[in-house]
């Protein structure tokens, strides 16, 4: 960790005092590139070696960050479905008493301290005993998830600050750098590193892979895998391990805080492109590995940007286009199928609106061929709780499809096929009516409220088993109304009261 | 020597006073979040105010405090905010959405650092450890007091929170609880959410920038966790939390000071023992809690077990007296027939020898006068019951015995009687077996 970062850092974080102005001698040199904040724009140069990796260091960063990225994904993906999502969070912050316990017993044995695996170990077996206190806070007391995964992420980071402090002032080791270890530098990777990630990730991959199945399952439904005699306790474990030595081999490339949002951001953003288990993970490893190389990339080429960093921002910026621009599930596709849902329904309601009306006033066209007779705007306007602009929308959106024409006189008239639409529509209504009285016991007075809500998005084929539930009452073309329609008094003509 | 023999109350006392405050301030509105599901958001909001404290810096091109602290808490603000709308708007699960944007706000605040000082390593590290230990260094004057200036900001953020909470508590409860029910009988659980969210982005950023965010994390959950393992109130929880808070403040730097000497080290980071000692205290409570606490579930789970078993065994030694006045089982008939495991069997045996319910000689068990009263009182339960399932649920004589079985554990004499009446004093189960007389027959 540089010095002029913390002094930096003390200086963003306020307030003159003793211990700042102590600072201040040192900060002078960093003074005018704090105002400095230009980019320069690489040239030509820069991008042609940075696109085609010709530095070894970049091929090794890009290639490193980008099987972080992966393999992040990949587990992501478990995690985020299991509802897991921040118990990346609580992990990486666990392992750190692990970190300094395996380096305070390092370096008492005389061993080296630093020594990667030594440390690795620490961390793995400290982020192991935070999964246990989650689970066990979570089934054990009445605490949930969030309380859980809130105590084991602070008090294992609390207990390892204070330990990480008692290793600074240590005789035997040489702690300094311990903390780069824990917050990383992906800039000064080296080919062993992005080895170790490779491995590592990869073995997580390969794993994952294998219990494909299972631990879809136990995903999607942890009751059924139970109940089919999946060990539902061991895999979970498995994956929270998975989880653990993900962040633990990501922690040195981009650092604590980053290495949640891999695990996090191209699952979740993957989740918008699909519906599917497999493709859920194939996009997420698809994302991670962009944002690992994008995000590295950009680093090499503008000397400015942090590599760790950058990775995150480009994921997100992956994660708000997926959101907004997502098929199926983005935001745009959602609101148009809604807007495509709600003028659908209204048209149906103006179309049943006007047959209705026909038929209470008993003006409905024999023929086939015969015209409806216009009914006014007024008369509609009261059949519902339309206002009149809303209503002349509806009208305008329907007469686009030629269901109804909007006379000179404000009087709108059934089309041809308007009038057909209209029968179908009031049939499904009364099909769909008489099914809830016949079956789901619903009062008939209260029934049409209900099949109001529900007959705009039946599919051809329940109609046609409607039809066959209740072929007793539909042989006579549309059915007739199993309640008073409740047209409002005024409107009424006085041979509407019907007797069934 | 040892790290107590320099206790110095103008340095050590101020530390823990501005430990105390933070751990009040924090916990007091970390019951709520507690209660709402939402412990990770002090973690999320304390990672995710970088951005605001760097966009205060390019902005205000000052060092002062003011800019810093409007633009740290914006952003404090926009991270529970941009989490609502991303699990609103997107349906992204609560904890990934918070993920995203606590992440994502981080790494734009790095992105933003880095840019404001050209080429400087960043590490996250050091914005977030704090230095409680510095509290005495900076003070104030208050009054003719010269009282340091954390003490002072955060007293205010405490003072701040208590009227926020005293004032809306009602409303906090509602909405905590039942926030459906919040809404439909009129006040506004929305501005209730973000006052709360505004108060704790204020209070995370003020307690952050003095103890940094690794206490301040850890009092917002831990210690109403604790307080919520104790009781069943939320006034009880609120003044708990705040009184575990201030004491595990006062434990986590008495430890931090003489902790490390024992083995031959100096004092070690304060904040982060405070942590520790809040966590120990939340093991204490959840284990030890006197209704919750996850020992005494066990051992009353433990107890009524025995209690069933005793319970069993002598219903069992009733009914075979019944049938079978000649037979005198032993501890491995008795096994056999109930499904239990040796031990607890040769226990609850013992037991119910003690107490006079059984007696044993040769091997053989057969029931006293007392055990006889239990015993029938027991199966009369039993059997009253299964009549009462079969007259009033409409259960079949196939599936009673089960139901029956459970029931009769917690079958008191007024329940009985009252069974009795409604099965109009039949003498005989569906099973076409006696139902005992409540008194024993002399």
């Amino acid at each position: 960790m540089s010095l002029s970062a913390r002094m930096l850092i003390l200086l963003l974080m306020l307030s003159p005092g003793p211990v700042l102005l102590a600072a201040e001698g040192k900060s002078i040199q960093t003074q005018r590139s704090i105002t400095d904040r230009s980019i320069e724009w690489p040239a030509w140069e820069d991008w042609r070696r940075v696109f085609f990796m010709q530095d070894y260091n970049t091929r090794v960063v890009i290639l490193g960050t980008t099987l972080l990225g992966m393999s992040a994904g990949m587990i992501g993906s478990f995690a985020l479905l299991r509802k897991r999502a921040l118990m990346g969070d609580a992990l990486s912050h666990a392992t750190l008493p692990g970190i300094a316990i395996a380096f305070i017993i390092g370096s008492t044995l005389g061993l080296n301290g630093k020594s990667l695996p030594l440390l690795l170990t620490g961390a793995a077996i400290s982020g192991l005993l935070g999964i246990a206190g989650i689970l066990m806070i979570r089934n054990l007391t009445r605490l949930k998830e969030d309380a859980a995964l809130g105590i084991v992420l602070s008090v294992f980071f609390g207990a390892g600050i204070a330990l990480l402090n008692i290793v600074q002032q240590m005789q035997t080791g040489h702690a300094a750098g311990l903390e780069s270890f824990i917050y990383g530098k992906t800039a000064s990777m080296i080919a062993s590193d992005a080895w170790l990630i490779g491995g590592a990730g990869l073995s997580c991959v390969l794993v994952a892979l294998l219990l494909y199945k299972e631990l879809t399952l136990l995903c999607f439904d942890e009751g059924f895998a139970d109940s089919r005699g999946f060990p539902v306790v061991l895999l979970d474990t498995l994956l929270m391990g998975l989880v653990v030595i993900v962040t633990i081999i990501g922690l040195q490339a981009v650092g604590l805080i980053l290495m949640i949002s891999l695990l996090v951001i191209p699952p979740a953003a993957a989740r918008f492109w699909t519906e599917k288990m497999l493709w859920l993970t194939v996009v997420a490893v698809v994302l991670g590995a962009l944002s690992g190389m994008i995000g590295s990339g950009m680093s090499a080429i503008f000397p400015n940007l942090p590599s760790g960093a950058m990775i995150v921002l480009v994921a997100t910026a992956m994660f708000l286009f997926s959101m907004i621009f997502g098929v199926p599930r983005g935001i745009l596709v959602r609101k148009y199928r809604r807007y495509e849902l709600n003028t659908k329904v209204n048209r149906q309601h103006l179309l049943r609106g006007l047959y209705e009306y026909l038929e209470a006033h008993q003006q409905l066209p024999i023929g086939v061929t015969d015209s409806a007779p216009p009914v006014s705007l007024s008369a509609l306007e009261q059949l519902r709780s339309w206002s009149l602009p809303a209503l002349k929308k509806i009208i305008r959106s329907a007469q686009d499809e030629r269901l109804v024409t909007l006379l000179s006189d404000n009087r709108v008239q059934l089309t041809l096929s308007g009038l057909k639409e209209a029968a179908r529509v009031v049939h499904e209504h009364r099909l769909w009516e008489l099914y809830l009285i016949t079956y789901a016991d619903v009062a008939s007075s209260k029934v049409d409220q209900d099949a109001d809500a529900i007959e705009h998005v039946l599919e051809p084929e329940v109609i046609a088993e409607l039809e066959s539930l209740l072929v007793r009452q539909s042989t006579e073309g549309i059915l007739q109304s199993p309640h008073d329609i409740d047209l409002p008094q005024s409107l009424s003509a006085p041979t509407f009261r019907r007797t069934n | 020597m040892g790290g107590l023999a320099q206790w110095s109350w103008t340095l050590d006392g101020w530390i823990i006073v501005a430990g105390m405050l933070c751990a009040a301030a924090t916990a007091l509105l970390g019951n709520f979040l507690v209660l709402r599901k939402m412990s990770m958001l002090g973690d999320a909001i304390t990672h995710a105010i970088l951005p605001g404290l760097a966009a205060a810096f390019l902005i205000s091109d000052s060092r002062s405090s003011l800019p810093m602290f409007v633009g740290a808490v914006i952003a404090g603000i926009l991270t529970a905010l941009f989490t609502e709308w991303i699990r609103g708007f997107g349906k992204v699960d609560e904890g990934a959405s918070m993920g995203v944007v606590f992440t994502s706000l981080f790494a734009l605040g790095l992105v933003m650092i880095v840019q404001a000082a050209d080429r400087v390593d960043l590490d996250p590290g050091c914005v977030l450890y704090g230095a409680i230990e510095l509290t005495p260094a900076d003070t104030v004057l208050i009054a003719g007091w010269e009282i340091p200036r954390v003490v002072f900001v955060l007293s205010i953020v405490l003072l701040i929170n208590l009227l926020f909470v005293i004032l809306f508590l009602k409303e906090l409860k509602l909405s905590s609880f039942d926030p459906a029910l919040a809404t439909t009988t009129g006040f506004n659980a929305t501005f209730i959410h973000y006052a709360l969210m505004t108060l704790v982005a204020i209070t995370a950023v003020a307690s952050f920038e003095a103890v940094g965010n690794i206490l301040v994390v850890a009092m917002f959950v831990v210690p109403p966790a604790a307080a919520y393992m104790l009781t069943d109130r939320l006034g009880v929880m609120l003044i708990l939390s705040v009184l575990l808070a201030m004491f595990s403040a006062i434990i986590g730097h008495i430890s931090a000071i003489t902790v490390p000497y024992w083995f031959g080290f100096q004092s070690t980071s304060t904040a982060g023992m405070m942590a520790v000692a809040a966590g120990l205290l939340f093991i204490i409570a959840a284990l030890f809690s006197p209704r919750h606490g996850v020992v005494i579930v066990f051992l009353r789970r433990q107890f009524l077990a025995w209690q069933i078993l005793a319970d069993d065994i002598v219903a069992l030694m009733y009914r075979i007296e019944e049938r079978d006045p000649e037979l005198r089982p032993d501890a491995f008939y008795l096994r056999d027939i109930l499904f239990s495991r040796p031990l607890p069997t040769s226990l609850t045996l013992g037991y119910l020898v003690r107490h006079s319910q059984l007696v044993h000689a040769n091997g053989t068990y057969t029931l006293t006068d007392t055990g006889r009263d239990r015993a029938r009182q027991l199966v009369r339960s039993h059997r009253l019951w299964e009549h009462y399932l079969v007259e009033h649920a409409g259960m079949s004589t196939e599936t009673i015995h089960r139901q029956a079985e459970q029931l009769e554990h917690f079958t008191d004499r007024e329940l009985r009687d009252r069974l009795n009446a409604d099965t109009l004093d039949t003498d005989q189960d569906p099973h076409g077996r006696p139902i005992p007389p409540e008194e024993h027959a002399p």
